[in-house]
């Protein structure tokens, strides 16, 4: 990860907002990021959080209505996507920047061979006839570890098994060469000793094809194992960014320390008593006023209720967004 | 408490199989069978925890619900509290339900959305105790009480709750019988990391305060390393090794244990950067198809000739262990 490269994605202030039949939701509350070529960002969240409503938004894939996008920008490449017309976005979206989704076994037409839908983008995108495409799909699936690469085009999805079907996917997500591959918890829906298998599969294809992945998933494990640097989302906000070593030698938020505490471990020290973080995610019927971690934190104080925090940076590429200061155990000033 | 050689398990599971027919064709004839369960054995002891682990297919669940009788099991003997119930039927089967009860996966699915929580709870009693309004209400109180939740959600519907609450809700309807032995399926696999604490840690309560035995189904092994006495590990419809929790987690002696282990990621940079993973190659075959002799022979980073030949024996090693590998026989 080139330290001090121009971003290939540069997301600011980026606001998302569901009307829904009880009101309104905001689901994405201002949320900035950079993306460095070549870098893997993991963003962890629970369920609510926003991180998938995030990434959604950003590449045009949120129904609209319910959904509405009422700010900010995203520039790709120096182009604000969200000023691009649908053709355009068309064009950037499955060839430029690549998708992943959770679900392995609903993200594929079940009507249609493994083969037709790899080759699909190729014709679309790279303007491929039948045959080159052909080629390029089993190239793909060879390249993602499916073994008899040219007699498996034929099949359809459900002849693969769950663990085969990302590999799948991930192969038509790269099919044409994405300078950024968004992956939404791509390994949740599959066992552990297949999730390792992506794994490793997605760190191999990292350094061959150098592209950069937005890696979005609740299992701080994965992040770990995975990422260059990490994003915590809560209440539809990133409240903590950094380095991955830094952010979990030294969580600075309170939400992160609190949800890295209540992690058991299968080899490290066993806690008699897990810490829980009490309370529920909070909804957001509109724009916060106040931090939305408040009530479940026990380190809150009044100035907490009357304002919002913005990200402070602690630390040079440490951002985090409270007003405690957990170096001199008190408030933080300005 | 699992070490107590003279006590007298609550359950005792013996050669169980549980296979289920696979029917093709217009006159819908039998043409094969899934082995969900192929013979397996183990006992559960009053007020431990067994960590039931494996992954997805590999029969765990249906291990769970064959011993709750759930379903018509193919072999095998079940004791609870010494009574045989695996060839029991109708009425006296159903006067030993209140016994055993069932915490399960998805709370979304498993309470009715159209009875009140005060409904729910309360069916079990109505069902099998013959209480008057005024004692199932007061019993109703005591369980909200007893899981967290508010008494004033008596009559609330189950699609006011969030996750974390409905998965309270299930439980209070699985103690309200008082039941020793509670099967736990997945009971936290659908709720948020900071939600599966919460639940955890009542589940650990109520076992202290009640005196209660679990068998905790599960994939997540960290979990299971939490919340278990002792734990067994299941692959494609057998166990392949049971243990004492610290023993299978610090020395695992299945070639499938150890593989299984490695792959969860841990939530620390520094130890994942440094970890010697086993990557197992290809996936779990078919149950309706198991491999010749060993189940976990075509994935084994550690065949040999003999475990696509043999099945191998579950056995007791010297440390106290049950695993089932050629390779202990070396």
């Amino acid at each position: 990860m080139p330290d001090g490269a121009a971003p290939i994605l540069e997301v600011s202030d980026l606001k998302t907002v569901f009307t829904t039949r009880g009101g309104e939701v905001h689901a994405v509350n201002a949320v900035s990021f950079e993306l460095a070529p070549g870098e893997l960002l993991g963003v962890v969240g629970e369920s609510g959080s926003g991180k998938s409503v995030t990434m959604m938004s950003l590449i045009g894939l949120l129904p609209m209505p319910p959904a509405e996008i009422r700010g900010g920008q995203v520039l790709f490449d120096g182009v604000d996507i969200l000023k691009m017309t649908d053709d355009e976005l068309r064009d950037v979206r499955g060839s430029r920047i690549g998708f992943v989704f959770q679900d392995p076994m609903t993200s594929l037409n079940p009507v249609f061979t493994v083969g037709f839908q790899i080759m699909e983008p190729l014709r679309k995108h790279m303007g491929m006839n039948k045959k080159q495409a052909r080629a390029r799909a089993a190239e793909l699936l060879e390249l993602v570890g499916i073994p008899e690469a040219d007699a498996r085009l034929r099949d359809f999805p459900h002849q693969f098994s769950g663990g085969m079907r990302q590999r799948v996917m991930i192969a038509i997500a790269l099919s044409c060469d994405p300078k950024v591959l968004i992956a939404d918890e791509p390994t949740t829906a599959l066992d552990v000793t297949i999730q390792a298998q992506i794994l490793e599969l997605v760190k191999e294809l990292r350094l061959k094809l150098g592209m950069a992945i937005i890696w979005i998933t609740h299992d701080l494990g994965v992040i770990a194992g995975i990422a260059d640097r990490v994003m915590v989302m809560y209440g539809g906000q990133v409240v903590e960014q950094a380095k991955v070593k830094d952010l979990f030698a030294d969580p600075q938020h309170p939400y992160t320390r609190a949800l890295l505490e209540t992690l058991p471990s299968v080899t490290g020290k066993r806690s008699e008593r897990l810490k829980t973080i009490e309370g529920q995610p909070p909804a957001i019927p509109e724009q916060p006023t106040s931090c939305s971690f408040r009530e479940r934190c026990s380190l809150a104080f009044d100035r907490c209720a009357r304002e919002n925090p913005a990200l402070y940076q602690p630390q040079k590429g440490h951002d985090v967004a409270c007003f405690w200061d957990v170096k001199t155990g008190g408030p933080r000033d300005g | 408490m699992a070490d107590g050689a003279l006590q007298e398990p609550i359950l005792r599971v013996q050669g169980l199989k549980m296979y289920f027919p696979i029917y093709k064709g217009i006159l819908r004839r039998q043409v094969g069978e899934v082995k969900a369960v192929d013979d397996i054995s183990f006992e559960i002891f009053e007020g431990e925890t067994l960590g039931l682990v494996g992954e997805s297919g590999c029969g765990k669940s249906s291990a769970g619900r064959a011993i709750l009788r759930l379903y018509d099991v193919t072999a095998g003997t079940i004791k609870l509290n010494g009574v045989e119930i695996a060839g029991m039927k109708g009425d006296a089967l159903r006067r030993q339900r209140p016994e055993m009860q069932m915490i399960f996966q998805d709370p979304q699915a498993s309470l009715n959305p159209r009875m009140t929580v005060g409904a729910i709870i309360s069916e079990p009693l109505t069902e099998h105790r013959k209480l008057s309004k005024k004692e199932t209400l007061a019993r109703v109180f005591e369980l909200l009480d007893a899981v967290g939740l508010s008494r004033d959600f008596v009559n609330r519907f189950p699609h006011e709750f969030s996750g974390g609450q409905r998965q309270r809700i299930g439980i209070a309807r699985a103690l309200a019988l008082n039941p020793k032995f509670i099967v736990c399926d997945e009971p936290i696999a659908a709720l948020d990391v900071s939600i599966q604490a919460q639940v955890v840690n009542l589940l650990e309560d109520l076992q202290e305060k009640l005196g209660l035995t679990y068998l905790f189904i599960s994939h997540d092994l960290s979990m299971v390393r939490h919340l278990a006495t002792r734990v067994a590990v299941m692959y494609l419809g057998k166990i392949v090794e049971l243990a004492p929790r610290d023993l299978l987690y610090n020395d695992p002696k299945h070639p499938y244990t150890e593989a299984l282990l490695s792959a969860v990621p841990e939530a620390d940079p520094t130890a994942e950067a440094g970890r010697d993973r086993i990557i197992l190659e290809g996936d779990v075959p078919s149950p309706a198809h198991p491999p010749k002799g060993c189940n976990f022979s075509t994935r084994c980073p550690k065949v040999m000739d003999i475990c696509r030949l043999k099945t191998p024996e579950f056995k007791q090693l010297d440390d106290g262990r049950h695993v089932a590998c050629h390779l202990m026989d070396q």
